[in-house]
């Protein structure tokens, strides 16, 4: 067995080679080991770019601080663009998968694409480390041993939010999210604890993803006696969704909340002081007080030109991290599969949002915390500030069997 | 019936912004015979050209006033030298070009100012929301409400009132003729053409206190746009102001009443509209 593939291997190699005209090299790569190839699927164009570019700059953080070189082997970093959209990200899944012969896929941020690459990685038995996603399906009826989540499952922010709420806020509460299955994933998940804790839901709207006028919405929203609203939304909606709130004067009368990318720093400069006081419930903060993150934010910001790492950005830290992790536990062998998948599902560190570990029920991550937090001026602009948090938030994992 | 009433004046103010964008978009449709599509990129120049003027001076009234102009002198840049020569070819080398020129654009705005969402922040002046018989309106919304309508009434005095206006409206007509009645047609062509950027970028700043600036937000306002100027009539001013209204109605009173319908109602209206009158409400009958 290992005889074979080591004979494949050198095809491989002498083929790359001969394309290459650099026999000698080719061979010292391989007395080495060759590179580990680590796939990344993320939108690197258009409005998503932004969390695209934070995932990937703290993988590079934490591939940097490895020298780019895990258990004697070169780590080698392929970013495909997936537009947020599920027919490029699935064109660029299959590319990676099958011509790159990718060791570890990364990515996606969109829910869609994920979806679309879930069969083609679970049956070339591809490893697959979710790296922003949130579709709660990949933790539930459509989970796979060989995919892992180290951001979120959208139910995760949501599900503490709606209990927090009806005690800390208000039992009259109209909630809103964009017309899409992660709209209404997040809204059901905040549903869950709510409607138990006496919470009474006087209104709910979902207006389209890319809505720009949320007028109709907001006026509705006045006039059905809410004394607060619970938001999800993110991108251009959130900064849409918040300014206008503020105009219609309603964030004095009807406290705002919502889930955390409502506020997360790739949308609060352009929201600018309408977001003030906004409270949102999310498992990160670069305000975070523990050792790992005050590290974790001191070399972000030194290497990426005083940028504020965000949620995107310790997702992009907890993914390679894993990576990192999980290769030196098998020595850098990525030919057994079995044995890397169940490295991965051991792997436990201290992450910036705290203790990091995966669920082996699901292989979806447990927030160690959801982090109540609220929208301030801080030094360094507006920023959001934690106050209250619920621990260990586990994806119910309904409908998902993994073998043990 | 104050719900009714405030709804009202949320699809006024959102019609009166889709008529600022649309006007630009029919009189050249109706001129020049040209479906422009990157007419959206106009509007998001002006949304980008009014954030650096305002960082530059701090003043938002300066920047209504200055974006529209250097949005204007870019259209007639681009009239000059890539519409022009397409003048004699088919519609659809025109259609080619302009779909190009907004991934130009955009990549220009992206390069320029970067790929982060931005936003105009709303004028100290209309900061707060006020209250009209019973609804809340931002104030803003209804200085944007008041600047459309006189601006539709400025557009229409000098359409019907004046000499210039007269040329456009023969040229809308019929250029060919126009031209043989000694007026120099490529001069009103680019005038046209820069009007039409100018009043789509100073749409873009108007809209962007309440919505925010990203690279392809000149491709997502497109199709309403477009919508309105098929409502309303090539070429028409008066349908493109009547179009506007009445999709703007449309829009907000669907998300009211009808959410889950809500991205249909438009295409709905559309559609009835070409079924009754195929030339729109303000149209040439069809030839």
């Amino acid at each position: 067995m290992a005889q074979l593939t080591r004979r494949k291997f050198l095809g491989g190699a002498s083929a790359i080679a001969a394309g290459a005209a650099a026999g000698p090299w080719v061979l010292r790569a391989h007395a080495q080991g060759a590179p580990i190839k680590i796939g990344l699927v993320l939108p690197y164009s258009g409005v998503y770019a932004v969390l695209g570019e934070s995932i990937t700059q703290a993988m590079e953080l934490v591939f940097a601080r490895e020298n780019w070189t895990v258990a004697g082997r070169k780590i080698e970093m392929i970013k495909e663009d997936d537009e947020m959209q599920p027919p490029v990200g699935i064109r660029k899944t299959e590319k990676l998968i099958e011509s790159d012969k990718v060791d570890i896929l990364t990515g996606p941020v969109h829910s869609g694409i994920l979806m679309g690459m879930r069969d083609k990685v679970h049956n070339s038995k591809t490893i697959l480390i979710v790296s922003n996603a949130g579709a709660d399906a990949i933790s539930r009826e459509r989970c796979s041993k060989w995919i892992f989540r180290t951001s979120f499952s959208n139910w995760q922010p949501n599900q503490p939010m709606g209990g927090w709420v009806a005690k800390n806020v208000s039992k009259d509460v109209f909630i809103m999210a964009p017309n899409y299955q992660a709209g209404k994933d997040q809204l059901g998940a905040f549903k869950e604890t709510f409607v138990p804790a006496g919470g009474k839901l006087v209104g709910e709207d979902y207006p389209k993803l890319g809505e720009t006028d949320y007028a109709p919405y907001l006026t509705k929203v006045r006039q059905s006696g809410a004394k607060a609203v619970y938001a999800f939304f993110s991108g251009t909606d959130a900064v849409n969704f918040v300014k206008q709130y503020d105009q219609f004067g309603l964030k004095q009368s009807i406290k705002l909340t919502g889930a955390g990318f409502l506020t997360e720093p790739d949308v609060l400069p352009a929201q600018g002081r309408s977001a003030l006081g906004v409270i949102t419930g999310h498992f990160y903060t670069p305000l975070l007080e523990n050792p790992t993150n005050v590290a974790f934010v001191r070399d972000f910001r030194a290497k990426f030109g005083g940028k504020m790492p965000d949620g995107f950005a310790c997702q992009g830290y907890d993914t390679a991290e894993t990576i990192v992790r999980a290769l030196k536990a098998v020595g850098g062998n990525t030919q057994d599969k079995e044995k890397l998948v169940a490295a991965i599902e051991a792997t436990a560190f201290e992450s910036p949002r705290g203790p990091f570990r995966f669920d082996p029920k699901t292989h979806n991550v447990i927030q160690p915390f959801i982090y109540i937090r609220e929208v301030k001026e801080v030094a360094g602009g507006l920023n959001n500030v934690p106050f209250d948090k619920v621990a260990d938030v586990r994806d119910p994992g309904t409908g998902c069997t993994l073998p043990a | 019936m104050g719900d009714l009433f405030a709804q009202a004046l949320n699809g006024l103010s959102y019609g009166v912004l889709l008529f600022l964008l649309s006007v630009g978009l029919t009189l050249i449709f109706g001129m020049l015979d040209v479906v422009n599509l990157a007419h959206g990129s106009y509007y998001m120049l002006g949304a980008y050209a009014g954030l650096s003027l305002i960082a530059a001076t701090g003043n938002f009234w300066l920047a209504l006033g200055l974006a529209p102009l250097a949005v204007g002198v870019v259209g007639a840049v681009v009239e000059r030298t890539c519409l022009r020569p397409l003048y004699r070819r088919g519609p659809l080398d025109q259609v080619l070009l302009t779909f190009g020129l907004i991934y130009v654009f955009e990549d220009l705005v992206k390069w320029i100012w970067g790929g982060r969402i931005r936003s105009i922040p709303t004028p100290e002046l209309f900061a707060s929301s006020v209250n009209v018989w019973g609804a809340v309106i931002p104030s803003y919304r209804l200085f944007v409400i008041g600047f459309g309508l006189a601006m539709a009434v400025a557009l229409w005095l000098v359409i019907e009132r004046t000499r210039l206006g007269a040329i456009i409206r023969a040229g809308v007509y019929d250029s060919e003729m126009t031209a043989g009645m000694g007026i120099n047609i490529h001069r009103v062509f680019t005038l046209v053409f820069a009007f039409g950027a100018a009043l789509a970028g100073l749409s873009g700043v108007i809209a962007g206190p309440i919505q925010s600036a990203y690279p392809p937000m000149g491709a997502s306002i497109l199709i309403p746009a477009l919508i309105v100027v098929v409502v309303g009539g090539l070429g028409s001013l008066k349908g493109s102001l009547a179009g506007s209204l009445l999709i703007g109605q449309a829009e907000t009173f669907g998300k009211a009443w009808l959410p889950g319908a809500s991205m249909l109602i438009i295409y709905v209206v559309m559609a009835v509209v070409l079924l009754v009158r195929p030339q729109g409400l303000f149209g040439r009958a069809l030839k």
